[in-house]
């Protein structure tokens, strides 16, 4: 990951680097913020709630029919049925991919997005470029991510107006019927559960 | 009222270039943007604000699209903080208390933070009357502009739509935005045909296979 909090020095703290702290601080002695608190909510971020979750309901998925069933149906309960929920993920949908119709999920207005299965959303995802062509231009967006889609393929966009948060479940690769579930869910790539990519070909991937 | 102008309703505006992908993890570029994502969560489980009056304040800065993500979060805090007089500019910009607090609601303490995030603030509310639209049923949403924090983008203003989901009776972002409470509304969704959004596009480069759903309370909403 390209941070760099390990290597600032009092000389070297930037002006938003002294905002912050200044914000922080103040906020401390009017007793508004446990400080504590903070580390544990950067902490959950960084390191426990990422786009892993996700992979995971979407290989149980591709394993078990019942599973995909109950996610396509009720999918805020069965995506808790995995330990996942809670906070930007508290109304789920998941969107199945298909031969016929191709999932993209955007929020034109801020930066919507399920963080108990995706986690924080990327810098592109809240930027102006894919915020603003998502909805126009999506073969566009996704030819940007190197992917090119039959035309006849219809590309349905979601466009997170409300706290509805929708997950993207990308096709199972072909020949993928002797994978483990856990195997499986290293195919499962955030962006395919955003719709931008699709889930990794092992067979493509031992070619290159 | 109409003066209201939201520098974030970017669906559909050209000339912002191409997307950068870029690969999993690598979230924040520099520390202050993680404390700047745990101030703005810990401020708002204070309950000083709600999360639709946390949208209104960052869409509305007037350097919204100078600004970066977390740049937009911090001034959405402080904008917030002194309109409610909890610090003013001063504290805000020397970091040292000269006014005493005011009080808050709750203040999210360390131990219970995952508690907290595990249980979210769900927004489904019991239905007060039935809904007044039904699945497959036309409808067109509002042409005019709300005039003030709205959930319905622009580029699907005053077009035609087929009700394709009934999400259930959602806190009504447009209300709790202006303090007006929960104003529990049906939400749908609704899916769009690309020329009905697009209609010069599709005529001239041709259409792409596009639909586009929103979700949109019911408000927003009349037949077609």
């Amino acid at each position: 990951m390209p941070d760099h909090d390990h290597d600032h020095h009092h000389s070297e703290l930037s002006e938003m680097d002294l905002r912050v702290r200044a914000l922080q601080s103040v906020l401390t002695q009017k007793g508004y913020i446990d400080p504590a608190a903070l580390d544990v909510l950067i902490d959950t971020y960084q390191t426990q709630v990422g786009p892993r979750n996700g992979a995971r309901v979407v290989a149980r998925s591709w394993v078990d029919p019942q599973f995909r069933d109950w996610l396509l149906r009720d999918a805020t309960q069965a995506i808790a049925s995995l330990g996942y929920s809670g906070r930007q993920g508290e109304h789920m949908v998941a969107l199945e991919n298909t031969a016929e119709r191709h999932n993209l999920v955007v929020c034109t207005l801020c930066s919507c997005y399920p963080w108990p299965v995706l986690g924080l959303p990327p810098v592109w995802y809240k930027s102006a470029p894919y915020r603003s062509r998502a909805v126009k231009d999506p073969r566009g967006v996704l030819a940007d991510f190197g992917v090119h889609l039959p035309e006849t393929t219809e590309i349905r966009v979601w466009d997170s107006t409300a706290e509805v948060r929708y997950l993207v479940i990308p096709q199972r690769p072909a020949g993928t019927g002797h994978l483990s579930e856990d195997e499986l869910a290293a195919l499962v790539t955030r962006d395919a559960m955003i719709g931008t990519r699709l889930a990794k070909d092992p067979a493509v991937e031992e070619a290159a | 009222m109409s003066h209201y102008t939201s520098h974030a309703d970017l669906g559909g505006l050209p000339g912002f270039g191409v997307v950068a992908p870029a690969p999993e993890g690598g979230l924040f570029h520099a520390d202050w943007e993680r404390k700047a994502l745990a101030l703005t969560l810990a401020m708002g489980a204070t309950g000083s604000w709600n999360i639709d009056q946390s949208r209104a304040a960052r869409e509305t800065l007037p350097d919204y699209l100078k600004l970066s993500y977390y740049q937009v979060w911090l001034a959405a805090i402080e904008k917030l903080l002194q309109e409610r007089s909890l610090a003013t500019a001063g504290e805000i910009r020397s970091g040292v208390l000269q006014q005493p607090p005011l009080p808050v609601a709750r203040v999210l303490q360390a131990q219970a933070v995952s508690a907290a995030l595990l249980k979210g603030s769900p927004v489904l509310r019991t239905p007060a009357q039935p809904a007044r639209f039904s699945l497959g049923q036309h409808v067109r949403t509002r042409s005019a502009p709300a005039g003030h924090h709205t959930r319905l983008p622009g580029y699907a203003r005053g077009k035609q739509g087929v009700i394709e989901r009934i999400h259930g009776v959602h806190v009504f972002a447009d209300s709790q935005a202006q303090g007006l409470g929960e104003d529990p509304q049906w939400l749908y969704g609704v899916v769009m045909e690309e020329a009905q959004l697009w209609p010069e596009r599709v005529s001239g480069s041709g259409a792409q296979g596009l639909k586009v759903s929103i979700d949109a309370w019911e408000p927003y909403l009349e037949a077609a």
